[in-house]
This record gives C-alpha cells, structure tokens and sequence, in this order.
C-alpha cells in the first residue's frame, strides 16, 4: 500500500501545485487530432519502392545491373572495333599494346583507340568480345526468363485457379518434370537438336534460325521445356490462396470471366513475386548459359560468349591470365548484382517468399 | 510414411521411363541414329553398321529393343572407344567421380550448415556479414571459374599443389574445394534464413519459457526443423555437384564419369553420351528418393502430405 | 503497515524495444501486484504491453526489448537483476506459460512425450522412467485419454484444445507457483475455449498456483479473475477488484470496453458502442494521456500531461484527469463554503 500511498502524495502536490479551472475544460476535437501524429499511408508499390530505396546493397546491385546493360547492349555501338573483325598483324597484342602498323598510324598523327584488354590470337580486340560476350550472356539470361515467366506463370496461374482433377494432372506432371536432372538433358537437346534446327533452317521462311545460331535457339528451347517448373509451382501456390480472397468472390459474383479473373485479379496480385523470382532466374540460366558455352555447347563462334571466352582462355592461361579474368571478373559480377538485385526486391515487395 | 515413399517411387519410376524415353528421342534427331553420328561412311559401311546396332528396323521397334537392354541393365557399346561397353567405362571411371562429389557434399554439409548457423546466431554482427558477403560471392562464382583462377594462383603462380591427375592425396584439395565452394555457399545462406526463422517460432520461445539452456534448445529444437530446407537441397545439390564435376574434372584432368562424359560430347561418342546421361539420371533419381525418405524421418508431419 | 508479500511485484517499469524505426517504448511506468494463489487479468488491446509485462516476470523480453527502469520481483527473486542461468532454473519450475497458439507453440518434430518429459528431466530429479510416469498423470490431470497413446504422438496429430491442454501439462509439470495464461483461448474454438478456462480454474483450485490471464477478453476475466488490471499503451490506466472495474469504472478506457461487450442479461435493444480511433503510435508516444485522442471526455489537461495514479479505494486505482477534475471541483466548493 505505501507505494500507492506515496503516488497518491505526489499527485495531491500536483493538484495544489499547478492545475487550473482551464484545465479542465473540454478539448476540441481539432485540439485532440493535433496529438495524432498520423502515419501518412502508403500504398503497397510506394511502400515497396521506398523499402527497396533504403536497401544500399540492393540500390549498389541495381546501379551495377544498369552499368552492365549500358556496357553491353550500348558501348559496343560506338566501340570502334568489331568482335569479329579480324586484324591482320594485331594478333595476340598484350592489353595496350599497339600493332606496328598501328604505332605507323599514330606515328602519322592518327588517333588510335588502344586494345584496352589486348588482341587473341586471330587478331581481335579482346575488349569488345567481352563486352559482346556479355551482350550475349545477358539476351541469354533475360529471354530465357522471359520464356520461363510466359510458360510458367500460366501454367501455375491455370493449374492453381480451375484446381480439381485439372490442377492433379497439371501438377503431377510438373512433379516428373521437377526431378528430371535439367543439366543433362539440357546437355543432350543442346548437342543434338542443332540437326534438326539446321535442316529447318534450309526450309524457306526459317533463315532466321541461322541468323540467331541454331545453338541458341536450342538453348532457348531447353529453358522454355525444363526450367518453368519452379515458377509454375510458385504461380500456383501464390493463385490458390488469393482466389479465394474475396475480391476475387466479388468479381465472379459480377459475371467476370475466367480469364479476365486470372489476369486482371490475381495475376497482378502477384506481380511481386513474378518481379522477383524472373529477377532470380536471369543469374541462373546465364549460369547454365555460361556453362555450356564453356563445354562448347553454346553460341557458336565467331560470337562469342563469356563461357566459352573463359573457355578457350584456358589454354593460355599462363601466358594470358588476363584473357580469363576479364570474362571470369564479368561472369562474376552479372550474377552477383542481378542475385542481389533479387535479393533487395524480394526483401522490399515480397517478404514471404524468403525461403 | 509408407505410404508418402511408395508414392516417392513410383514418381521415381515414372520419372525414370520418361528420362529414358526422352534420351531415345533425342538421341534420334541425330542423322542416321545416335549410333551412327553424322559421320560420311560409305553406303555399304552404313549398311552394315546400321543392320549391327538394329537401326535398320522401324522406330518403335527400335525403342523396344532399346528399353528392354535398359531394363536389363545393358547401356550398348562405345562408338569411338573400340570394344568398350558403355557399362564398362561407366564402372571403372564412376567411382573417381563419385569419390570426390562424395568428398564435396560432406564439406558443404558441414561447413555449410555451422556457418549458415553462426551467422543466423550473430544476426547484424560484423560475422554474420562477413559470412553473408563469403556466401554471396560463392554463389555468383560458376564452379569453372573457382576451378580454373585457384588452378592459377596455386598451382601455376605460386606452385603449391599439382594442377593434374589424382595421384597423391594434395591431388583432391583443388578439385574438392572448386566443386565445394558453390554448394557450401549455398547451403550456408540457406542455413542461415531457415534458423533465423525457426528462432523466431512460437516453440523456440516455448523451450526458453521452459528453462532450456540455449545450446540445448538451439541442439534439440531448432537444429532438426532447421535443418529441413537443407535436406530438400541435398537433392538438387547431387545434380549440382555432378555437373560442376564435367567441367572440373575437365580442367583438373581427372580420370572421373564427367571428364569421360564431356569427352564423348566433344567427339560425339552418341551411345556414350546416351548411356552416361541414363545412368546419371537414375543415379540423380535414386537420390532423390533417399533424400525424400530421409526428410520423411526428420519431418514427422510429412505423413500428412 | 508491514510489507506484505507478494508473489508478482513489478514497480515502475519501463521497457522499450529497440528496433530500426526508432524506440518503441512498450512499458511506460507500470506496476502491478500479484498475491500467491490469486487470479490477476490483465486486460487491453494488441500492443497495450500486457503480454510484455507477464513476459518480463520471466526474464523472457527478447532482444530488442530492453528494461530501462523499474524493478520486476517474482517469488523473492529479482527477475530485474538475475541472469540468464539463474533464470533458466525458474523458467517452467517456478513460473510457466502457455502462449496463445499452441499450433505453433509445440516443436513439430519431437512428440508430446519428449517435450512434456524434457521440462520434468530440467528441474526435477527424476529419472527418464519416471519423468514419463510423470507425463502420463500430468495428461490424465488435463484431462486427456489414453495418454501413454499420446504421449507417442506428434503435434500435428492432435487438435488445437488437445494441443493447448499439453500446454498446461508442460507448464504444470514442476507445480509452478505462477501460471502465465496469454490469451490462452484466442486460437481455440468458442466451446473448446469454455473448456479450457473450465479446466484452468479446476487446476487451480486443485493445485493453489496463481494465475496471471492475459486478455482482450473481458467476459474471460469477469468469470475467473479475482483482480484485474487494464492497460493502455503501455500503462496500467485502472486497478481493481472485478466488481470495482466492472461496477464502478472510473478510467473512461475502461468505460469503453465495457460499453464495447455485449452484454446478455441487461436490456438487450442496448447498443454496442465501439471505441472510435486508432491507438497511438509507440514510436512517438504523447506528453498527455495516451488514451486522450480517442476520448469522448478528452479535456486540455489530457493533452498535456499525463494523468497521475489516484486510489478511488483500497484495492482500486486508475490514472485519468476526470477522477483529478472531480477532487478539484470538490476542493473548490469546500474553499467556498
């Protein structure tokens, strides 16, 4: 009780101290909401954004992806030499090094833009192979994703929403195609499908397939076949627990169709996770990109690929280190910004996908 | 459970008749059948190869023949390797590889799964960042790239362990750590979001209000339900390993299944790829089985499932 | 007047939670008294700190939270000052708890056995044998069947009520002179939750331990609670017997969660009358009273300072400008007179 009793002491000097009549007077209500400091409510993308902006090593990895894609698809435009441009007496120049008749031209005051990484062997600028190597890395990485997003958000979204017998069948045989070992039939089709590719490619309407190179387009083909599987799962998984939310209730009860429920509703509601796993995908299939080209499975010469410039650094290495770095150093880097990069939206649109 | 690992198998099984399937297939848009390549042979040589390995007969008979060797174990011979089975090369160059994967899965388990569990335990501390910038620079580093720049620098540059063969023990520290790197970073992040979130269950703040030490509770409680996503990755991870193999073994000139199996693509041994591909997708197959039984005894309630 | 003992006494506390966003101050000056063998409710909204005051009887505020004054005292003990060894040996022997869900507050992967053998084995000195004994008689006493049956069970194989029963028997394994009840009943269905309360009292009578019930309940607390303490925004705002709260509340908090219940008896066309607003931000708690934007009697005062603890009886406090505003009025008529 003497605790109470000496609160109560306290509160009786206040009392005689310092109230006033005012003081008890009624508040206003505009008074009252002067103490409400009110969060100012944000929708959920702004919120996302602003959680994303505040992520340093989510913005770092944002700014190095926009670099890459800078290096790669705009640089090489304006680059004054060609990857495939083969310059005769320029073989095998060490970075900065200029060829005799190079050291001639600047001699005769021209301005040379020096081999910033050297020449290889057949006299190409080892600079802009990187960066083309890269180019094709990235187109690599970002179609594949596309394909996987295109087949594997509508294979889950259709799957998860009609569910039933449909949803069984679709998912059993997303299972069996789950445990097939990707690596080796990704293998298989990328050393045999360039037969039939090639013999389309004679047939009127189909040159397009040598332009784009029959390996890329199996490649291609390979991730659209095995590797939507994941998403399709994720897809799935996110569209049955939003079709039974009730907007979703309303918007059958209005007459909407199917497809317009599985597009306008819940397709958008989880565009986040669609953002972040195709983020996460790109990494991976340059990944497998790089390393069938590595095994001389990929793009085919003269283009080159960050794969198979590692690749056939190798045989150098002693005497060229540099010509395996510079493409190791790339490799590196696109996989570990655009992991990051997913990282730092998952963390910012899409907290419950984090494992 | 029993029932949950019959459905396993059968899964197993029908996944297996639909890689093989699949490898028939494909090996089939090679011109003139996987044992033939694409080789120019006289018509009369042709003739006598493709009435040797069946190919003469119709496709579906072809298919037959070819599941019924499978069945029975039978993978065909090898079309540059004169007089060698598919099955016999399989044999002798499989436990090399098996060997080291074997070596690099023990490593990313238990270096992985403590890292990943230190760091969760050290959440926003300067070793948990640390362990965070490791693992996320492993992953981002391709097991040809960690393979061919420690090749350089400790074998080339600074001459410390043999870059070839596996002929002492110092042979295997490259290749393993090279396969090991990716995997261990792997599992160790996974490691460390898992135990983050099982400390945050409901149960972990059950065993504390219970008096449970902490080492005991971190032992008894979260280890086994943290564990868990770990598990389900040791499936994928032999596939993993079982590629970075092909390249490592490639680089590191290792008498192992994958070097033989990048060697037959390069000179387009078809009956070889087609053989080893089988063999390695039962393998990866098989695994996946023991994996699911296995998280079946760590994870009670996957009866339910 | 001698000091008497009590079994919970919590003065002045103040806890906040450290966390990126700034400094939540979860407890803002509570205290609260406990005798052995009585019932205590604890009453108020989500993020009141009603859970975090029981939870401190333990030891148990978990990073980022942080005591940053006041005294907790448990059964002699000086929570405030004890390590986490010393702790750990009163966890689940002197004072327990179940917690709210108990499909998530039993570990999935060990059966109902081993957890309920686990807490025996830590503070008894019973053997594996006997712990299991132990086990089975504390699954009988919660009014479970077959319990050697279920003992080898698993979690999931149980349903909720089942489930928040082995709760109780963990927590009563070592005859704890405490039991902490946190919403005990929120994740249970309605006639499972009269079966658990049902069950918790009959224990309690059985076994003498006091029970501390962590609510936003009312009709909980006004069956089984013999004090009961209403808190707001990290404060206790009123403090009473049963009947002072619920026949004479004078914090007008109380009043409008009282008005806020459905009531059975009384004149049913009677509307219910929510309680409009929002609660405050923690993170920039008010100078005045933290109930004052939401009040329908707010007075300037209210808004500037923070209302002092007045007794309205012995075993009744509160905290709230009106009870201030009725003594100076009074005050003022005797000056006059």
């Amino acid at each position: 009780m003497t605790a109470e009793n000496k609160e109560k002491k306290n509160t009786n000097n206040i009392l005689s101290l310092q109230l006033k009549v005012d003081d008890f007077l009624p508040a206003s209500a505009e008074e009252k909401q002067a103490v409400v400091k009110e969060r100012e409510s944000v929708s959920f993308f702004k919120d996302g954004i602003r959680r994303f902006r505040r992520n340093k090593i989510a913005m770092a990895a944002l700014i190095a992806v926009i670099l890459i894609m800078l290096l790669a698809f705009i640089v090489p435009m304006f680059y004054p030499y060609s990857y495939d441009a083969q310059m005769k007496g320029s073989e095998r120049l060490a970075p900065m090094q200029y060829s005799e008749t190079e050291l001639e031209r600047i001699a005769a005051g021209e301005s040379v833009f020096p081999h910033l990484l050297g020449t290889d062997q057949n006299g190409r600028d080892y600079a802009i192979r990187v960066l083309m190597g890269a180019r094709v890395s990235l187109t690599v990485g970002i179609v594949a994703s596309a394909i996987v997003l295109l087949i594997g958000s509508t294979y889950g979204a259709v799957a998860g929403y009609f569910g039933g017998k449909l949803d069984l069948i679709m998912m059993r045989f997303v299972d069996i195609l789950y445990t097939v070992p990707d690596v080796l039939i990704i293998i298989l089709l990328a050393s045999t499908l360039k037969y039939p590719l090639e013999s389309l490619a004679q047939m009127p309407g189909f040159s397009w397939i040598q332009t784009i190179g029959p390996n890329m387009i199996s490649m291609f083909l390979v991730f659209g076949l095995l590797y939507w599987v994941g998403m399709a799962r994720i897809v799935r998984s996110q569209v049955m627990i939003l079709k039974q939310s009730e907007y979703v209730t309303a918007a059958k009860a209005l007459g909407a169709g199917n497809g317009r429920i599985i597009k306008k509703h819940l397709l958008t509601n989880c565009i986040g996770t669609l953002i972040v796993t195709t983020t996460l995908q790109i990494p991976s299939s340059i990944f497998t990109e790089s390393f069938l080209s590595f095994l001389g499975l990929g793009v085919q010469a003269p283009m080159p690929s960050l794969g198979s410039l590692a690749s056939a650094a190798l045989n150098g290495l002693q005497s060229y280190p540099y010509r395996l770095f510079a493409p190791a150093f790339m490799i590196f880097i696109i996989i570990l910004s655009f992991n990051l990069l997913g990282d730092g939206l998952r963390d910012a649109f899409d907290p419950k996908l984090k494992n | 459970m029993g029932k949950y690992i019959t459905k396993r198998i059968l899964l197993a099984l029908v996944t297996a008749f639909v890689v093989a399937s699949a490898t028939f297939f494909i090996m089939n848009m090679v011109p003139g059948g996987p044992f033939l390549g694409e080789k120019a042979v006289t018509p009369a040589a042709q003739e006598a190869l493709e009435a040797k390995f069946g190919l003469d007969k119709p496709l579906s008979e072809q298919y037959t023949t070819y599941m019924n060797d499978l069945l029975h174990g039978d993978l065909g011979p090898s079309l540059k390797k004169r007089g060698r089975t598919v099955n016999d090369i399989i044999a002798t160059k499989f436990p090399v590889s098996a060997k080291l994967g074997g070596m690099a899965i023990l490593i990313a388990f238990f270096v992985g799964v403590p890292l990943g569990s230190y760091a969760a335990f050290h959440r926003g501390k300067l070793i948990d960042n640390i362990i965070i910038l490791f693992s996320t620079a492993g992953i981002a580093i391709p097991s040809f790239l960690s393979s061919t720049l420690l090749m350089y620098f400790l074998s080339a540059q600074w001459g410390l362990l043999p870059s070839k063969g596996l002929n002492s023990p110092a042979c295997y520290i490259m290749p393993v750590i090279a396969l090991a790197l990716h995997p261990t970073s792997y599992i160790a992040r996974l490691m460390r979001s898992s135990m983050l979130d099982v400390m945050g269950q409901d149960y972990m703040r059950t065993a504390r209000a219970k008096g449970v030490s902490q080492v005991k509770s971190i032992f008894k409680h979260a280890l086994r339900n943290a564990i868990l996503p770990v598990v389900t990755y040791l499936g994928p991870l032999t596939a993993q390993l079982m590629t970075g193999s092909f390249i490592i073994e490639k680089i590191f000139v290792i008498p192992g299944l994958g070097s033989e199996f990048v060697g037959a693509i390069t000179s387009r041994d078809y009956p070889l790829i087609m053989g080893t591909t089988i063999f390695l997708a039962m393998f990866i197959i098989t695994l996946n089985v023991i994996v699911d039984i296995l998280y079946a005894v760590i994870d009670p309630r996957i009866k339910l499932k | 007047m001698a000091e008497e003992k009590y079994l919970v006494d919590i003065k002045n506390e103040r806890l906040s939670f450290f966390t990126p966003a700034g400094e939540v101050k979860a407890l803002n000056d509570v205290s609260i008294r406990m005798r052995e063998g009585e019932v205590l409710g604890i009453v108020g909204e989500s993020g009141s700190g009603k859970s975090v005051t029981a939870y401190s009887i333990m030891g148990l505020t978990a990073y980022p939270g942080k005591l940053i004054g006041g005294t907790v005292e448990f059964n002699g003990h000086r929570i405030d000052q004890m390590g986490e060894k010393e702790l750990r040996k009163i966890r689940g022997k002197e004072v327990s708890i179940i917690f709210q869900d108990p499909m998530t507050s039993l570990n999935p992967v060990w059966t109902i056995g081993n957890q309920i053998e686990e807490v025996i084995l830590l503070h008894t000195g019973k053997n594996r044998k006997e712990a299991h004994e132990r086990a089975k008689e504390l699954l009988t006493l919660v009014g479970i069947n077959e319990p050697e049956k279920r003992l080898k069970q698993y979690p999931h194989e149980l349903s909720g009520g089942m489930r928040q029963r082995v709760m109780i028997a963990i927590a009563l394994a070592c005859e704890p002179k405490l039991l902490i009840a946190d919403e005990p009943t929120t994740a249970l269905d309605v006639t499972i939750q009269a079966q658990i309360l049902e069950l918790m009292m009959e224990l309690k009578k059985k076994l003498g331990m006091g029970i501390m019930m962590i609510t936003h309940d009312l009709g909980v607390v006004a069956s089984m609670c013999d004090h009961i303490a209403v808190m707001y925004a990290g404060k206790v705002v009123e403090y009473g017997t049963a009947d002072d709260i619920f026949y004479e509340p004078k914090h007008e908090y109380t009043r409008g969660l009282l008005k806020s219940i459905p009531k059975l008896h009384e004149e049913a066309y009677e509307r219910l009358v929510p309680i409009e607003g929002q609660p405050v931000d923690m993170l920039n708690p008010p100078k005045g009273c933290p109930f004052a934007n939401r009040c329908n009697s707010c007075m300037k005062i209210c808004l500037d300072k923070m209302p002092p603890y007045t007794d309205i009886s012995d075993t009744h406090y509160s905290a709230c400008w009106l009870i201030q505003k009725a003594e100076f009025e009074k005050k003022q008529r005797e000056g006059e007179d």
